[in-house]
């Protein structure tokens, strides 16, 4: 189990594949659900230049670690990694990086789910955006999912 | 309240609510404020005693 607040951009893939190399028991899993977060250069109709990740330094590991340790025990799974950017962000950069391996698919999915929306709820980290003019903090998490199409004419 | 840290040395603060008020004027805790004790979260009524770290934080948006 790995659980980082990192200074400076991360390559997901990369560590993903490195932590797997040393860490995981390759031969005992079945599945591995990942998810990753990257920043949009909009949110709530405004283009979005630049976000700064403010976060509690100690609480912020502290629920991570609670939060990866509570869906285990619901989640039986066998090893996680989860990586979270702070300071300042760029349009695409990675966010946050969820992986949970376990021998059976249902228990990866969920898991990772569950830690990521718990992530979102309870790790104390917060959002400034730079827009084209000003500054704002985000004051609430989207709730997750793309808007439907417009309906074809 | 505007300030990322700061040493406290009151008398008579009971619970988390107590903190609020003594740094904001009296004011009381608004709801929509997180609180946390030695960096676990808390509630308005959680007990404080000496040496505690005290947290108010806006609602978090990580991830």
């Amino acid at each position: 189990m790995l659980i980082e607040v990192r200074g400076d951009p991360f390559d997901p893939l990369a560590e993903l594949s490195r932590y797997r190399e040393t860490s995981v028991p390759a031969e005992r899993v079945g599945a591995l659900a990942v998810f990753v977060g990257t920043m949009r250069d909009y949110n709530e109709g405004s283009s979005v230049r630049k976000m700064t990740l403010e976060h509690y330094p100690g609480m912020t590991e502290r629920q991570l670690r609670s939060i990866v340790d509570e869906a285990r025990s619901r989640w039986p799974f066998d090893d996680a990694l989860v990586i979270h950017r702070v300071g300042e962000l760029l349009p695409a950069d990675p966010i946050v990086l969820v992986a949970v391996w376990s021998s059976h698919r249902g228990t990866a999915f969920d898991a990772c789910r569950h830690i990521l929306e718990a992530l979102k709820h309870r790790a104390p980290f917060w959002k400034k955006e730079t827009l084209e003019q000003g500054e704002r903090w985000v004051e609430t998490n989207t709730g997750g999912y793309a808007p439907a199409f417009p309906p074809s004419p | 309240m505007g300030r990322a840290e700061e040493q406290l040395a009151f008398e008579n603060l009971a619970c988390v609510a107590d903190v609020w008020k003594a740094v904001c004027q009296g004011k009381s805790l608004p709801e929509n404020v997180l609180c946390a004790v030695n960096m676990e979260y808390a509630r308005a009524d959680t007990p404080v005693g000496d040496g505690d770290e005290v947290a108010f934080f806006p609602p978090v948006t990580g991830g």
